[in-house]
């Protein structure tokens, strides 16, 4: 699948954000454009703001000032139509622990933009999962829940992937699994947006660094 | 995104709710043992003379039934919230009002619905006579949706607080009351042999209300609880 047919020229775009938590200016005047291919990386403290920015950008937080654009229109007024273009994983892995991990596939895809080229066991099997499809997500490990719910952003066709510390409770080989996953989207021309204390392999020249405790 | 498909997504999210309450069934009990036994100690409290419980049977039922589905409330969006399902909610490419809609119609099938049909059993223990009883399963049948609809404005907007259940409370509780004054009243006219159908046009009317406006307000809230 490629995601250049759906738009050519897309982009996102924030401009002069600005955000205040309990009083303390977390970051202000923050400008960035990213393109089909690249990458936003967020860097800083603990408490710099990395996961309040992520969530500005998915929509869920308002900025103090400045906005976010979406192929030059404003996140807020597209509304749904850009969460059809948007997949996030948070801190919280957005997983019901009661479902099955095909369960809990098939609603994310619901409840997006399905992709006709990933069903959810095509998903499970690219995150490694095969053979827990049926078995309660409360029976997997911290790992690979986390898995589970980097297989959600295959489901449907998002081209931009907001990710809020994705390696959390990952080992070695899942760090590999996600990063593979990364490149395939970047290479199809999708857009990342995330955060990692981990050092993220990826190709420098199309990544994006933005340090908010600078 | 077409309609077509967001309709599949509130028949998805219908089936998760009721799939995971069945998952759950020790919780789903809950509300209803609370509803039965606070019925049934009623006789105990108050005396057992049938004239007296005649008089009060029907407002006890609706009371408890009221306080049954306040008790149930925050298991609309509590474990959503927890686990971070409502973030993704709100991320659908879905119309949020939609599957608001989906989870609070899921809610009232498994909190609401189960109440309505223990009503005859409760009205036979009270001696209630058959009549009386029709009348307390309409106004139950048309008043509990819009207990549920409006709670879960309560509950979308207390959802983000550690301690909300108090809040909650005070918040849905005014809004419960006209509901249960029409609904108590009919129950009473229709024992007076008077004709009931404005009271409960008025009680369709407030279900109609509910039905239309608390989507869009419980999204809101949604949104001001998560951001």
């Amino acid at each position: 699948m490629s995601y250049e047919n759906t738009d050519n020229l897309m982009t996102l775009e924030g401009q002069g954000l600005e955000c205040i938590r309990d009083d303390r200016v977390l970051f202000s005047g923050l400008d960035f454009v990213i393109e089909a291919g690249q990458t936003l990386l967020l860097e800083g403290r603990n408490g710099s703001g990395k996961t309040s920015l992520l969530r500005i950008l998915c929509g869920i937080r308002l900025p103090e000032d400045g906005a976010v654009t979406w192929c030059g229109e404003d996140i807020f007024s597209l509304g749904p139509v850009y969460h059809e273009h948007i997949a996030y994983v948070g801190h919280r892995d957005g997983l019901k622990l009661d479902l099955t991990p095909m369960e809990n596939l098939a609603m994310a895809r619901g409840l997006g933009c399905p992709n006709p080229d990933a069903s959810p066991e095509d998903a499970l099997q690219r995150v490694d999962l095969v053979g827990f499809e049926d078995i309660p997500t409360h029976n997997l490990s911290a790992g690979q829940q986390r898995r589970l719910a980097l297989a959600r952003l295959l489901v449907t066709r998002a081209q931009l992937w907001i990710l809020d510390e994705p390696f959390t409770s990952l080992d070695v080989h899942g760090i590999e699994l996600a990063e593979e996953l990364f490149h395939e989207h970047l290479f199809l021309g999708g857009m990342l947006a995330m955060t990692s204390h981990h050092a993220v392999k990826l190709d420098s020249a199309r990544v994006q660094r933005i340090n908010l405790s600078a | 995104m077409n309609s077509a498909s967001s309709s599949t997504a509130f028949l998805l999210l219908l089936r998760r709710d009721l799939v995971l309450a069945f998952r759950r069934r020790a919780e789903l009990m809950n509300p209803l043992l609370f509803f039965v036994l606070v019925t049934a100690l009623f006789p105990l409290g108050i005396g057992t003379s049938p004239e007296l419980l005649k008089a009060v049977g029907q407002g006890v039922i609706w009371v408890a039934a009221l306080l049954a589905s306040l008790l149930s409330l925050e298991s609309v969006f509590r474990s959503d919230f927890e686990d971070g399902s409502l973030e993704q909610f709100l991320l659908s490419a879905h119309p949020v009002t939609i599957l608001v809609l989906a989870k609070v119609l899921a809610h009232w099938l498994v909190t609401g619905l189960p109440l309505l049909i223990i009503v005859p059993l409760l009205g036979v223990l009270l001696d209630l006579p058959g009549d009386s009883i029709k009348v307390l399963m309409l106004t139950l049948a048309l008043g509990t949706p819009v207990l549920s609809l409006i709670g879960a404005i309560g509950v979308a907007l207390t959802v983000g607080l550690r301690r909300g259940g108090m809040i909650l409370s005070l918040l849905v509780l005014p809004l419960y009351v006209p509901v249960l004054i029409f609904a108590a009243n009919a129950v009473e006219t229709a024992a007076a042999g008077l004709p009931i159908t404005a009271h409960l046009s008025m009680l369709g009317g407030l279900l109609v209300l509910a039905l239309s406006l608390s989507p869009l307000a419980t999204a809101a809230a949604l949104r001001v609880s998560l951001s």
